[in-house]
């Protein structure tokens, strides 16, 4: 019985926090009248998001497609190359300074260079743009896991005569498996962050990115926040996902 | 796996390719980085093995037993010295399964079932899968986990999980089967459980078996013969055979026997290097 209470207060804890600050914000736009293209209340934003959840919810299947589309791109990409690596240490070498370069520049920065490249039409230059963000968690943490191959596995394949790629597939993959789902799980939301981000720079509109701004510049701050509101939702969709995938992958794991 | 393998326990039969294990001259020395610090880890080790014999190595830490194991799996190369197995180099033997290993660690695949976990060396090389699901039911048997094959490593307790890496070690019926202090990690109750199973199971399979140990009551227990080893540089300080009896003799009750105590009194003292005096053996014999 006591974990099912221990687990009712570890989600009513936080609830009762979150509701707590949303009625101060509430109160306080209502003592201090506050005006709404300074703050809008939460119930007027709850409001615009209710009425208009068709629009939201399109807004945000196109954001998320992208993001989507990056996340799965950045992430085999990510694997792939930490495999290579991980076999051939010189690619691991020649690689660093580029990787710790991709990790250091601010990558959405790169979107109006995609967009001349792509064209402003496309939403290419978006899912580029996730998917370079995605690839430098994926592969960090991928290279991280493929190392961590324990030396009497390593023995048990010499030992048993298994080929290089063998080895790869039946204990250095399997490995890694959990650090490469930690790295999509840090991703995730960076794939939702950079997808939606970079639609500020230009681009087709329709977007959750493209959909704030233009509710803002119309004096439509309610729905401007109801945007926001949606692209948190989609955030905390990416990342409960992959958070799920990565409990999923190291379920048999005692530790990582 | 190969025809020229001589039937099991067929005496000392002399000729290379007739014993499973063959050690001439063979030393280790590690260097250090830039050539300093070189350590002797073996040093002029000649020892043979007979198919079907069990041969315990036996000696106090540093005295290179571990060593030795690894250069006869193949899993490191002598500096000098030649090994063979059933006249075969190590690497040849390696290469063509020549013998089953068990480490300290059970290093089971954590995320494999147990049965997928037995079943690995058959499916890397290629057994069909209706055959891997019967030899896997049949090693499941023999260890006795007739009923753990849909478990995980991580539900079985520690001696579970080495009798699973010993029926790993079996699943290809090698003629060889390299141990390396497999019960080290174990308590005294489960690690003699163990012991009695591993007689039982090497009666079952004629294997010839290379045990380290540090233990001189199981090494004399499992053992035809008991390899004492000597650290810095490590070397064979003696080899004592026990006659105590084939597998299918050694029961619980040879733990008790006098005969026992006398070989464990011997092994003693050829590791302490002890002269074989009278008076000095008298803690044993109650």
């Amino acid at each position: 019985m006591r974990p099912q209470i221990g687990s009712a207060r570890a989600v009513a804890a936080p609830l009762i926090l979150g509701i707590g600050a949303l009625l101060i914000w509430q109160l306080t736009v209502m003592a201090l009248d506050i005006k709404p293209f300074v703050l809008p209340s939460p119930v007027s934003i709850f409001t615009q998001f209710i009425d208009n959840v068709p629009t939201v919810w399109a807004a945000s299947v196109v954001t998320g497609t992208n993001a989507l589309i990056g996340l799965i791109v950045g992430g085999i990409v990510g694997v792939v190359s930490a495999v290579i690596a991980a076999l051939l240490p010189i690619i691991d070498e020649l690689s660093a300074g580029l990787v710790a370069a991709l990790s250091v520049i601010p990558i959405v920065a790169l979107a109006p260079v995609l967009y001349t490249m792509f064209g402003a039409a496309e939403e290419t230059a978006r899912q580029i743009v996730a998917a370079i963000a995605v690839f430098v968690p994926v592969y960090l943490n991928s290279l991280r896991g493929l190392r961590q191959v324990r030396p009497v596995h390593r023995d048990l394949m010499r030992a048993t005569a298994a080929t290089p790629w063998q080895a790869t597939r039946v204990v250095t993959l399997p490995t890694a498996t959990p650090f490469v789902f930690t790295g999509l799980r840090i991703a995730s939301s960076l794939a939702v962050i950079s997808a939606l981000i970079a639609e500020y720079f230009g681009g087709p509109v329709g977007g959750l990115g493209k959909s704030i701004t233009s509710a803002a510049s119309s004096s439509n701050y309610a729905l401007a926040w109801a945007y926001v509101l949606g692209s948190i939702i989609l955030g905390l969709l990416f990342y409960s996902a992959t958070l799920a995938l990565e409990k999923l992958a190291s379920r048999h794991r005692p530790s990582a | 796996m190969t025809d020229q393998t001589t039937t099991p326990g067929a005496g000392a039969a002399s000729g290379a390719a007739s014993d499973a294990v063959s050690i001439t001259g063979v030393s280790r020395v590690f260097t250090g980085r830039r050539g300093e610090s070189t350590v002797t880890a073996l040093d002029g080790i000649d020892l043979t093995v007979s198919p079907g014999e069990f041969v315990s190595l036996i000696g106090p830490s540093g005295c290179g037993k571990s060593t030795l194991l690894r250069l006869i799996a193949d899993l490191d190369q002598p500096t000098a010295g030649e090994i063979r197995i059933f006249g075969k180099t190590a690497k040849k033997a390696r290469l063509d399964q020549e013998y089953g290993i068990a480490f300290q660690q059970a290093g089971l695949l954590p995320w494999r079932s147990v049965a997928a976990n037995i079943e690995l060396p058959l499916q890397l090389h290629g057994m069909a899968a209706a055959g891997r699901k019967a030899r896997t039911a049949e090693l499941l048997e023999l260890v006795g986990l007739g009923d753990f094959g849909s478990k995980y490593p991580d539900q079985l307790s520690g001696g579970m999980q080495q009798r699973v890496a010993i029926a790993r070690a079996l699943a290809e019926s090698p003629n060889l089967l390299l141990m390396d202090e497999p019960f080290g990690a174990l308590d005294e109750m489960t690690r003699e459980r163990m012991q009695n199973e591993l007689v039982r199971i090497c009666g079952e399979t004629q294997a010839a078996v290379v045990f380290v140990t540090h233990s001189i009551p199981e090494a004399v227990f499992l053992s035809n013969r008991v390899v004492v080893m000597s650290p810095r540089p490590g070397r064979i300080q003696g080899i004592l055979p026990v006659a105590l009896g084939s597998s299918g003799q050694r029961g619980e009750g040879l733990r008790e026997a006098d005969g026992f105590f006398d070989a464990v009194s011997e092994v003693r003292e050829l590791l302490h290097g002890a002269p074989a005096e009278a008076g000095a053996r008298g803690v044993e014999n109650r």
